[in-house]
């Protein structure tokens, strides 16, 4: 009877996670064209839904292995993702709620999914992700220092480069690429950072001198970079690098060329990257054809394509899978194991889930008035999306797998810390720009009047 | 006052958007916000293709894909489903899942050994089909409200269950003419690449034997081998359907071909000679191939380029797995440009270091009889839920054409030749034409052989295939070509 009893439950509560999950995602993008009041509404029934989720979630995870660990995570988790909520609010009144609530929602996937694969690895990105988001509490505060951020310039290159060059002479392997650096026992990835001060440098150029000869010296410094990234190994990090230069190029200038050119060179990079280096031909190989080598080379997508096509579209239920079959499960390939559980229909919409948060910030470059934090907000925008993307793809095999993580859901101490400062970057641009307009709206309440 | 609050959100926004696209316009400034969008669009354009990309895959393409024996995650479905039967094309149920007194579900194979191999079996390793299809019966496409039902009571749904392409009758015709002899019969449609038999000797009984732990077995001789997909066994003589193809695809002349036999030649002082030094005299490439003359072959072992035979073989998968998702073996081959003349005319004959597995000597053949496009061989038909509704269909898949056309006729015309007046002229007998090539493969230097035969019948319109090999028999003629000749006479009649 009790065996039944839970049974139901599970069941139930299975099919209930994925229809709220989804009315969920039709909120975030149908409170883009709702007026204020009523989105506020969305907003709220949203926070409802998380936590609903979050706790049919644990629920399920504790009915099938009862571990007190599972109660803690889940009363430490509940806890954070409350005061998340509960403290920007009553911080900032301005701030964009649509994106905190996405925020938090993607950080809830991430913790639930942990807590299922690593009580050990839920429990720190519970810590990081609680210590982040206290100092991001000022982050806003910081935002409005802009003749200061402007004038940085070369600086922001020169360490960015030299925390680059830092891994690439001290640094140690992991998996395949050198981009860890370990000092005193604390190990971290230097690049997650330098992709913030990278898009500050990009900006604070970009905002100022458009001619060629700067869009040469920009250039070279930008490939500095890439470079270094590309002699560690760290192809995914390489090409996110690449592509948000390019993409913030071509929108600071305007000039299709530039496009053209960047795609063109970096078509030919591919082509010599290739010849010259054996993990990029690796890369390749299991990426064309991973069932040949499905020993070896293909092991990591082809388990991670069986977690997915076993699942199907509803999922082998939560806990239910074998996702530990999949290696680095945690970080790089934790989409797979979130399909696998609670079904291809929910990753679907987590993707969109993904999208809505890139249109969210693409919203605020848009309304930003400064072009340098317009072009500080699109590089973030840029860098999160393809971010996103390039795991995903790697993870699907739709794109060959470059070994970067899922932004806000993947394990990593490095990644969740530097993708929680970028939204509260953006974050606070929004919050600066939604109290000067209300500053204005009242100056022209009192001409009027 | 009210009404203009609650608008502010969009369509203020809007109108400052717009705005500021406009002053950059007049300012001659870059139109930012036009570009950011042009960005926003492939973005987002990439994430849709994906998606479709995902969709298709677990609604099309994942069942192909999942079923291999690497995916691990059978014993987590049979919790749920109970693995659906196994059935013949001809409708014979070959496995299936009975219910003990305490209410386990076991699986029962009502032939015992005869579909041992093909079939699998799910004890302690799962093997064949239940492993390969495994995935397809443990997938329940029963009502789903009863699945529902079933999930919430904890109650296991029926599987679906796995139409195979093996024939019943064929496959005892099989396992019955190779008697009590070692060795492999595996038989396929070459215009389908549908298996109709495949039997592999020696045999297990898996209602029984199956719970001897594997490893503990001397794997080579074990009966858990499958034979006809992993034996590995040089080809002897019917490798020469190879030599000819690269002889006619290197020389246009290839019809004025001629040779003297004398039962023995020798080649820069490699000696080799005729089966039981038999004098051959002048052959064409048609005589060469009907008495699989050992010397003319060597001598177009000589002619042929060797890395060209290598191309054309590694082209018929020899060093390379098959695309097939049921376990197999790599066929070798490695003659090439560094190899000296003995290594070069002792492949030519199918003798050297060459290997290959009957199930790739049955590809081989099959194309030829195909004009030269090779069929994805395949063992499941379709799959249908337990109600008989069906589930999904295998297409016939092209591997491409492997062997132009004109060749594939021309060798069609040798291998005739072999069953009307050569090697397996025994076959002759029979009321349509048949083609194909016999071969005795020496194992060791005391004349001990495996006997193979190669074919196809009717020659002008081949409906089935078979390779057949009888290890330590003796030559093709006496032990294969009688196989074979029992396997068309059950599918195609006298």
């Amino acid at each position: 009877m009790q065996n039944l009893t839970y049974s139901i439950i599970v069941q139930i509560s299975r099919y209930l996670i994925i229809f709220l999950f989804a009315f969920y995602v039709y909120g975030s993008f149908s409170s883009y064209l709702k007026s204020k009041e009523k989105a506020e509404k969305i907003y709220n029934r949203q926070l409802r839904i998380m936590f609903i989720i979050h706790f049919l979630s644990m629920l399920i995870l504790f009915l099938h292995n009862s571990k007190a660990a599972y109660v803690w995570l889940y009363l430490g988790q509940m806890l954070f993702l409350f005061l998340m909520d509960l403290t920007f609010r009553a911080t900032y009144k301005h701030i964009s709620r649509s994106l905190l609530n996405m925020t938090n929602m993607l950080m809830m996937i991430g913790f639930v999914e942990l807590s299922r694969l690593n009580t050990g690895y839920a429990t720190r990105q519970l810590i990081f992700a609680s210590v982040t988001c206290i100092l991001c509490l000022l982050v806003p505060q910081f935002i409005d220092f802009f003749e200061f951020y402007t004038k940085l310039g070369i600086a922001y290159a020169v360490v960015g480069i030299a925390m680059l060059a830092a891994v690439y002479v001290f640094g140690t392997e992991n998996y395949g690429a050198k981009n860890w650096i370990s000092i005193k026992g604390i190990v971290f990835q230097p690049s997650e950072f330098v992709k913030i001060i990278y898009v500050f440098f990009l900006a604070s150029f970009l905002s100022k001198f458009r001619d060629f000869k700067h869009v040469v010296i920009i250039g070279i410094m930008a490939a500095v970079h890439v470079g270094i990234l590309v002699l560690e190994k760290d192809l995914g990090g390489a090409l996110l690098f690449f592509i948000t230069f390019l993409f913030m190029l071509f929108v600071a200038t305007g000039k299709k060329r530039y496009l053209l050119a960047g795609f063109g060179g970096g078509a030919a990079a591919s082509v010599v990257a290739y010849k010259m280096f054996s993990h990029v031909r690796i890369r390749v190989m299991a990426f064309i054809d991973p069932w040949s080598h499905i020993d070896n080379e293909g092991y990591q997508v082809t388990q991670s394509l069986f977690a997915i096509g076993t699942g199907g579209l509803l999922g082998m239920g939560f806990s239910e899978g074998a996702p530990e079959d999949i290696p680095v499960v945690a970080s790089d390939f934790i989409f797979a194991a979130i399909a696998e559980e609670f079904g291809t229909f929910f990753g679907i919409c987590l993707i969109l889930l993904e999208i809505c948060m890139f249109m969210m910030f693409v919203r605020i470059s848009l309304s930003m008035r400064k072009v340098f934090y317009k072009l500080v907000a699109l590089g973030l925008s840029i860098e999160y999306i393809t971010q996103t993307l390039l795991n995903l793809g790697g993870v699907t095999k739709f794109l060959p797998s470059t070994g970067v993580t899922l932004p806000l859901i993947s394990y990593g101490g490095s990644s969740i810390i530097s993708t929680i400062f970028m939204i509260f970057i953006v974050q606070g641009m929004y919050i600066l720009s939604m109290d000067q307009e209300e500053e204005e709206m009242k100056n022209e309440g009192r001409k009027e009047a | 006052m009210r009404e203009k609050e609650q608008r502010y959100s969009r369509e203020e926004r809007k109108k400052v958007e717009n705005h500021r696209d406009k002053q950059d316009a007049r300012l001659k400034r870059p139109r930012y916000n036009r570009n950011v969008l042009y960005i926003t669009y492939f973005y987002i354009i990439v994430a849709f293709l994906m998606i479709a990309y995902l969709l298709k895959f677990v609604v099309i393409d994942s069942e192909n894909k999942i079923n291999n024996p690497y995916n691990t995650r059978q014993y987590l479905l049979e919790k749920k489903v109970i693995r659906g039967d196994i059935v013949s094309s001809d409708g014979v149920v070959l496995a299936t899942s009975e219910k003990d007194k305490v209410g386990r579900y076991n699986r029962y194979y009502p032939y015992d050994n005869m579909f041992c191999h093909v079939v699998g079996k799910v004890e302690d390793g799962r093997t064949g089909l239940e492993l390969s299809a495994g995935f397809s019966m443990l997938a329940s496409d029963i009502n789903p409200l009863q699945k529902l039902m079933n999930d919430f009571e904890s109650k296991k749904s029926e599987g679906n269950n796995c139409i195979t392409t093996i024939n019943y009758e064929l496959q005892k015709t099989a396992y019955e003419s190779l008697a009590n002899y070692n060795g492999a019969v595996v038989a396929m449609n070459p215009r389908n690449g549908k298996i109709l038999a495949m039997v592999s000797k020696p045999d297990f009984n898996p209602n029984t034997e199956s719970r001897k732990p594997l490893g503990t077995v001397d794997e080579e001789n074990s009966a858990y081998l499958n034979r006809a997909t992993q034996g590995l066994y040089p080809p002897g003589s019917t490798f020469k359907i190879l030599t000819a193809m690269e002889y006619i695809k290197e020389n246009e002349t290839y019809s004025d071909y001629s040779y003297d036999c004398k039962g023995e030649d020798s080649f820069e002082g490699n000696p080799i000679h005729c089966f039981s030094h038999e004098v051959h005299g002048v052959v064409s490439l048609e005589k060469s191939m009907a008495h699989s003359c050992n010397t003319s072959f060597a001598n177009i072992g000589m002619e042929i380029n060797n890395n060209s035979l290598k191309k054309l073989c590694e082209n018929y998968y020899f060093n390379k797995l098959l695309p097939v998702n049921f376990p197999h073996n790599k066929g070798s081959f490695k003659l090439d440009e560094d190899s000296n003349t003995d290594e070069t005319i002792q492949t030519a004959i199918g003798q050297g270091e060459t290997l290959v597995t009957p199930l790739q000597n049955l590809m081989i053949v099959s194309s030829v009889a195909n004009k030269g496009k090779l069929m994805l061989p395949q063992l499941v038909d379709h799959v249908e839920s337990a109600q008989g509704k069906a589930v999904s269909k295998y297409k016939a898949k092209s591997l491409g054409e492997k062997c132009p056309k004109k060749i594939a006729k021309q060798l069609n015309k040798y291998l005739m030749a072999v069953c009307e007046y050569g090697t397996a002229s025994a076959l002759s007998a029979l009321s349509y034409p048949v083609a194909g090539k016999t071969g005795s493969a020496e194992i060791d230097s005391s004349g001990t052989s495996h006997a193979w035969f190669v074919g196809y019948a009717p020659a002008d319109n081949p409906k089935i295939a078979v390779a057949i090999v009888v290890e330590g028999a003796g030559t093709g003629s006496q032990y294969a070509v009688p196989i074979a000749r029992n396997m068309f006479m059950k599918y195609l009649g006298a």
